[in-house]
């Protein structure tokens, strides 16, 4: 218990970085789901261990340990947990919940506003007559139907077929839920700022993604290519785009149309063969320690509660 | 990119290519034209049947041209910026703050037709 309860606070610093090299060689499909479920799993994970050192202050306060029937002196002294250090960590969870209370509302009201700006007429396509290129994919509300969302301006500076590419694109992003993996991420990130790093690479997974989705509904990578690159020159960012939802132009360009070049078989950089193996095994490891160190500090405040109440009993 | 792979897309699909094709011509479109645009993939009357669902839901307007009907999107531009302005509205977060600066800023013209407007009147009246 001495160190258990902080290794799910402080092992983003080695999760983080292993993930990125590890989704830098796994399919874009596979990337997304690796890197969005480890940001799930170590934003929880840290956010519980900070309840536990929390809670454990606050159980050295003779009044709320009154409420479990317990004295403060009682306490297992396995334990070491301080008021001082929790107090910081009733702090920093009050700070975390606030944050991620205010994304979320932030979130919802983009996406609403966006969704309003979109209009009623019925389509899968909301064509807003702008001089400015611009293209996203808007979610629908509570799992109904998005839609692709283009300027006028990228209509007209891209080619019949390139367009198919465009919209096939927007079209995987809407079908994948993928504003939900950016949620996840940007939620997690607020829980423990730590986990920023996962949120780029899991924005180029996600178009990345969408990219060999597109391709293969035009069956010719040559030209989704060129449309993935024409329409992200250019576009510009819309002021009512939110900032959660994803779309062609998103993400590191050059390398997204070097991809598509390289005809999928070869994979960007990375460690090769049983490295590759030995990087992932790590990152699994990483995962499972968050998760088991977790669940064993929880584990260990709640025994000492308990043995003390048996010897409030005994007294 | 065969005729039959475009006839089996789903009609959403289609219908956003046609509306697509559209909006990135000059001018109006008819159905042939329509079809030349997007590279003919299409039957004719596969063409015909999506502008007149297009019509149909006021999407698109068309008018006469020659045996057939030239087609353009409908630009609901007041529509739009007043969509838009109602979501900047939402966006922020004082509504009345925001809505007592923007009346506070109008012009002399823009308030009496507001105000003509939240008495009931007429567009036109102002």
């Amino acid at each position: 218990m001495k160190f258990v309860v902080w290794v799910p606070l402080l092992i983003p610093l080695l999760a983080v970085p292993v993930a990125r090299r590890v989704t830098a060689r796994l399919s874009p499909r596979t990337a997304a789901w690796t890197l969005g479920a480890c940001s799930a799993l170590l934003g929880v994970c840290s956010t519980a261990a900070l309840g536990v050192l929390a809670l454990g202050g606050a159980l050295q306060i003779a009044p709320v340990a009154a409420l479990e029937g317990i004295s403060p002196g009682l306490l297992d002294d396995r334990t070491q947990l301080t008021l001082p250090v929790g107090i910081l960590a009733a702090g920093l969870l009050v700070g975390a919940a606030v944050a991620a209370v205010a994304v979320v509302a932030r979130n919802w009201r983009e996406l609403r506003a966006a969704r309003q700006a979109a209009g009623t007429a019925s389509g899968e396509l909301s064509v807003h007559p702008d001089e400015r290129p611009y293209a996203y994919a808007l979610p629908g509300p509570f799992g109904r139907r998005g839609r692709i969302v283009v300027s006028s301006a990228m209509l007209r500076s891209l080619s019949a077929e390139e367009r198919e590419v465009l919209f096939a694109h927007e079209r995987a992003h809407l079908a994948g839920r993928h504003h939900l993996f950016l949620s996840c991420a940007h939620l997690a990130a607020t829980l423990h700022p730590l986990l920023r790093g996962l949120r780029e690479p899991l924005t180029y997974a996600l178009e990345r993604w969408a990219d060999e989705v597109a391709a293969e509904a035009v069956g010719d990578r040559q030209l989704a290519a060129r449309a993935i690159g024409r329409a992200a020159l250019a576009a510009v960012a819309p002021e009512g785009r939110p900032r959660l939802v994803p779309g062609a132009t998103c993400g590191p360009v050059p390398r997204r149309v070097a991809a598509l070049m390289d005809s999928g078989t070869t994979r960007a950089t990375g460690p090769r063969g049983s490295r590759r193996r030995l990087v992932a095994a790590l990152l699994v490891g990483c995962l499972a320690l968050s998760a088991a160190s977790t669940l064993h500090a929880a584990n260990e405040l709640h025994s000492s509660v308990e043995m003390a109440e048996s010897r409030t009993d005994f007294r | 990119m065969t005729e039959e792979r475009g006839d089996r897309r789903p009609s959403g699909e289609l219908e956003a290519s046609v509306l697509a094709a559209l909006w990135a011509a000059d001018g109006g479109l008819t159905a042939g034209e329509v079809r030349t645009a997007l590279g003919s993939e299409l039957a004719r009357t596969t063409v015909t049947t999506i502008l007149a669902r297009l019509h149909e839901k006021g999407i698109v307007t068309r008018s006469r041209s020659g045996r057939g009907y030239a087609y353009l999107p409908a630009s609901d531009a007041p529509g739009l910026s007043a969509r838009r302005m109602r979501a900047e509205l939402d966006r922020g977060e004082d509504r009345g703050r925001i809505l007592a600066r923007f009346v506070s800023d109008l012009s002399d013209e823009d308030e009496k037709t507001l105000r003509a407007l939240l008495n009931g009147g007429e567009e036109a009246d102002a």
